[in-house]
C-alpha cells in the first residue's frame, strides 16, 4: 500500500493543446492517503476516468508527476507501478479457469508455483470465489467475474493500490449493495487504498470515507460525504450531489442579506470582500427551506411563493414552488399540509450559502 | 394449454419450398439420377446402381487429383490462416490509414476470379512477365508451364494473393471487437506480447478465425476458375485439381455417369470436412 500524489497533473488527449478547453484533465494536486478509500465522483466526460488511468500508469500525463510514497513513477509503465485496475466490464482471460486468471499476474513476474498456489487459494477465500476455482472464468455471471478481475490485482502482494473504474455497472441491481459492502470490508480487514470512479452519487457516498467530485476537467470539491452535503464548494457539487440538488438562484448581497426578485433573505455571515464583478449566487439544499404557517396567528414572517405541484414520495414530500419566478425544489416533512397555490416560507440561515463565479465564498460571521 | 391450430401457416413457407426446391434440391436430383444411371445416347437411361460410384473411388485417377486437391487446401491454409492473422495484427487501430489499408485488403477480393487467373497468367510468364522474368534473371530455372514445382509455387501464391485479404478482413473484425479494458488489464497483469495474443486475441478471435477457415477450406476445395485459366491443370496432370478433374470427365469425356457419382463424393467430402473442422473448432465452446 502507497500513499499517492498526484502534483500539478494535467492530461491532454491533443498533442499541442491550445487553451484550457483542450485538456481533459486541468492543472490539479492530489494526494490519496495510505489506506484511504476514494470515490472520484462527477458526470461522464469529466475527466475521471483520465485521472484514474494517469494513476494506474496507463496514461502518461501531459504534466505534472505522480509519486508513490515519495518515489516519483511518471515514466514508470502499469507493471512497474503494481497497481490493480477493475474496469467497468469485466475483463476476464475466458480460455482460463478462475484459478489460472489469478494466478496470471504472478506467472507473468515469474513468481514460484508453489507460492502462486499459496496465494491464489488466499485470494480465492478473500473474494469468496473458492467454490469455483476449477470452472471456466467465462462461464460465471458477471459479479463473480468483477470479482475474478478484482483478485487478480489483490493477488500480487505488492500492491500499491485498487482503482476501480464504475465496476458495478453491469452488475444486477440486488447484487450492487452486496459487492460494494464486500468492497468495503475488504478495505476495513486489509486497508488498501481504494480509489473508486463512478458518476452514481449513492455509490460515492456509501463507498468511500473521502470523495472527490470532478467536473469539466477540475477538482471541485474533497470532502466527507458531509461536506459534501452541508458545505458544497461549487454549485457543480451541490447540484449534482442530493436528491433533487441544491436550489441555486442570482442574487445580489446588501450587507448580511441577499435580495432575490426583490426579496430579502437573512444570512448568518456577512460578505464583504465579494470579488467585484462577479456572477453571485444563493445555494440553498432543498432540505433547508421550510413551509411556514399563514393562518390565523402567523406572524408574518417568510417569503411569499406559488406552489406548482408537490410529489408525495413516502417519507416526505418535494414542493416545487416559484419565488419571484425563480423555481426552487423544496423537502417537507411527511405530515406538512400545502393547501392551494400560495404558501409562505423560510431559508435556515446558516445553510445558505453564497457562491461567486459558481465558487463558493466563505462569509465571515 | 388450448394450442390453436393453424395450417394456413404451411402456405407461407411454400415459397421458400420451391426457391429451395429449384436452386438446390432438383439440381442436386439431376445429379444422383445421373450417378446411378448410364446412357448411350438419345435420351435412353439404364439403371447401373452403385457400380460409378464403385468406379470413381477406385480410381487412380479420382485418388491423384483427391490428394492433389488435400495437398493444395492443407497448403493454402496454413499459409493463409497465420499470415492473414498476422496482417491483421499488423494494421492500424485507428486514424485515417484504417480505411487505406481496408481498401488495399478489399481490392483482390473485387477481382473477378477468370482476371485473377488471367493476371498472374501473364505476370508468372517466363519471358514476358515481371514476376517469371525477374524470377529467371535472379538466376532461378523457373517456368510455370513446363516445371510442376514451378506450377505449384505460382498457384499457391495467387491464391494466397487473392484470398489472404478474406482472413485478414475477418481476424481484423475479430479484433477491432476487443474492449480497451482487456489490453489496459494485460499491461497491468504484466503480459507479455504473446500471451496477450494467446489469451486475449486468439480466443477473441476465434469465431471469426473459424469462419475463415471454413470459407477458405469449403472455397479452396472446390477452386476451378483460377488454376483452369492460369494452368488448365498443367503441366501434364499435376495441377489438376478435382474440379478441373470433374470438369474433364464430364464435359471433355462426356461420361457423365461417373462425373455425377464424382460430383456427389465431392459433395460428400467437402460437406464431412466441413462439419468436422467445425466440430473440433467448437469442441471446447460450452464446457465448464
Amino acid at each position: 500500500m502507497a500513499r499517492i500524489e498526484l502534483q500539478n497533473i494535467a492530461h491532454s488527449y491533443f498533442a499541442n493543446p491550445a487553451g484550457p478547453e483542450d485538456f481533459a484533465v486541468k492543472e490539479l494536486d492530489l494526494t490519496w492517503d495510505d489506506g484511504g478509500a476514494y470515490a472520484l465522483l462527477g458526470p461522464s466526460g469529466c475527466g475521471k476516468t483520465t485521472l484514474l488511468n494517469i494513476i494506474s500508469g496507463l496514461l502518461t500525463p501531459s504534466r505534472g508527476q505522480v509519486v508513490f510514497d515519495g518515489r516519483d513513477v511518471t515514466q514508470e509503465k502499469p507493471e512497474q507501478r503494481n497497481i490493480a485496475q477493475v474496469f467497468q466490464f469485466p475483463v476476464i482471460y475466458d480460455t482460463m479457469t478462475v484459478r489460472q486468471n489469478l494466478a496470471f499476474p504472478l506467472k507473468n513476474r515469474g513468481v514460484p508455483h508453489n507460492e502462486i498456489a499459496a496465494r491464489v487459494t488466499e485470494i480465492a477465500r478473500m473474494i469468496e470465489l473458492e467454490s469455483v476455482l476449477d470452472h471456466k472464468a467465462r462461464n460465471l455471471n458477471a459479479e463473480q467475474k468483477q470479482k475474478i478481475s478484482l483478485g487478480r490485482g489483490l493477488v500480487r502482494s505488492d500492491v500499491n493500490a485498487i482503482l476501480f473504474d464504475e465496476p458495478l455497472t453491469v452488475i444486477d441491481p440486488h447484487l450492487k449493495w452486496q459487492l460494494r459492502s464486500q468492497l468495503k470490508k475488504l478495505h476495513r480487514d486489509f486497508a488498501f487504498t481504494m480509489v473508486y470512479v463512478t458518476h452514481d452519487q449513492t455509490e460515492a457516498l456509501t463507498f468511500a470515507d473521502k470523495v472527490v467530485v470532478m467536473y469539466e476537467g477540475e477538482i471541485v470539491q474533497i470532502g466527507t460525504p458531509e461536506d459534501l452535503f452541508e458545505r458544497p464548494s461549487h454549485t457543480f457539487v451541490g447540484y449534482f450531489i442530493g436528491s433533487p440538488g441544491m436550489n441555486v438562484a442570482p442574487v445580489t448581497i446588501e450587507g448580511r442579506r441577499a435580495i432575490l426578485g426583490g426579496h430579502a433573505i437573512e444570512l448568518a455571515r456577512g460578505y464583504p470582500d465579494l470579488p467585484v464583478g462577479a456572477r453571485l449566487e444563493l445555494g440553498v439544499r432543498p432540505e433547508f427551506i421550510r413551509f411556514v404557517d399563514t393562518g390565523e396567528g402567523a406572524n408574518g414572517e417568510g417569503l411569499p411563493v406559488t406552489v406548482k405541484r408537490v410529489d408525495d414520495i413516502g417519507r416526505f414530500k418535494i414542493a416545487k414552488v416559484e419565488l419571484a419566478g425563480v423555481p426552487l425544489s423544496i423537502v417537507a416533512e411527511e405530515d406538512t399540509v400545502i393547501d392551494g397555490d400560495e404558501a409562505h416560507i423560510v431559508f435556515d440561515p446558516d445553510h445558505v450559502h453564497i457562491y461567486a463565479d459558481s465558487h463558493l465564498v466563505e462569509g465571515a460571521r | 394449454m388450448n394450442k390453436t391450430w393453424n395450417n394456413k401457416a404451411w402456405f407461407m413457407v411454400l415459397p421458400v419450398l420451391a426457391l429451395v426446391a429449384l436452386n438446390a434440391v432438383i439440381p442436386l436430383m439431376t445429379v444422383v439420377n445421373y450417378s446411378v444411371q448410364e446412357t448411350f445416347g438419345n435420351n435412353v437411361f439404364f439403371f447401373e446402381g452403385v457400380k460409378w460410384y464403385d468406379e470413381v473411388l477406385h480410381s487412380e485417377r479420382f485418388h491423384a487429383s483427391l490428394f492433389r486437391q488435400l495437398v493444395f487446401t492443407g497448403i493454402i491454409l496454413a499459409i493463409e490462416i497465420p499470415l492473414g492473422v498476422a496482417i491483421a495484427l499488423a494494421m492500424p487501430r485507428k486514424g485515417p490509414w484504417v480505411s487505406v489499408c481496408l481498401v488495399l485488403m478489399a481490392l483482390p477480393l473485387l477481382i473477378p476470379w477468370n482476371v485473377v487467373g488471367a493476371i498472374w497468367n501473364i505476370f508468372a510468364l517466363p519471358e514476358i512477365g515481371l514476376l517469371g522474368h525477374s524470377l529467371n534473371a535472379l538466376g532461378f530455372d523457373y517456368n510455370y508451364t513446363r516445371q510442376p514445382f514451378a506450377a505449384w509455387f505460382t498457384l499457391i501464391l495467387m491464391d494466397v494473393w487473392h484470398w489472404t485479404s478474406l482472413v485478414v478482413l475477418l481476424a481484423y473484425a475479430g479484433l477491432s471487437s476487443i474492449a480497451d479494458a482487456y489490453y489496459q488489464a494485460a499491461k497491468i497483469d504484466s503480459a507479455s506480447r504473446w500471451a496477450v495474443f494467446r489469451y486475449i486475441q486468439l480466443p477473441k478471435m476465434k469465431r471469426v478465425l473459424t469462419i475463415a477457415v471454413l470459407l477458405r477450406f469449403m472455397d479452396s476445395f472446390m477452386i476451378y476458375t483460377e488454376p483452369f485459366v492460369l494452368t488448365g491443370g498443367g503441366p501434364g496432370n499435376s495441377t489438376t485439381l478435382l474440379s478441373i478433374d470433374l470438369v474433364k470427365i464430364a464435359l471433355g469425356q462426356f461420361d457423365l455417369g461417373p462425373a455425377a457419382a464424382m460430383s456427389m463424393i465431392y459433395f460428400l467430402i467437402v460437406l464431412l470436412l466441413s462439419w468436422v473442422f467445425y466440430t473440433l473448432m467448437m469442441r471446447d465452446e460450452d464446457q465448464i
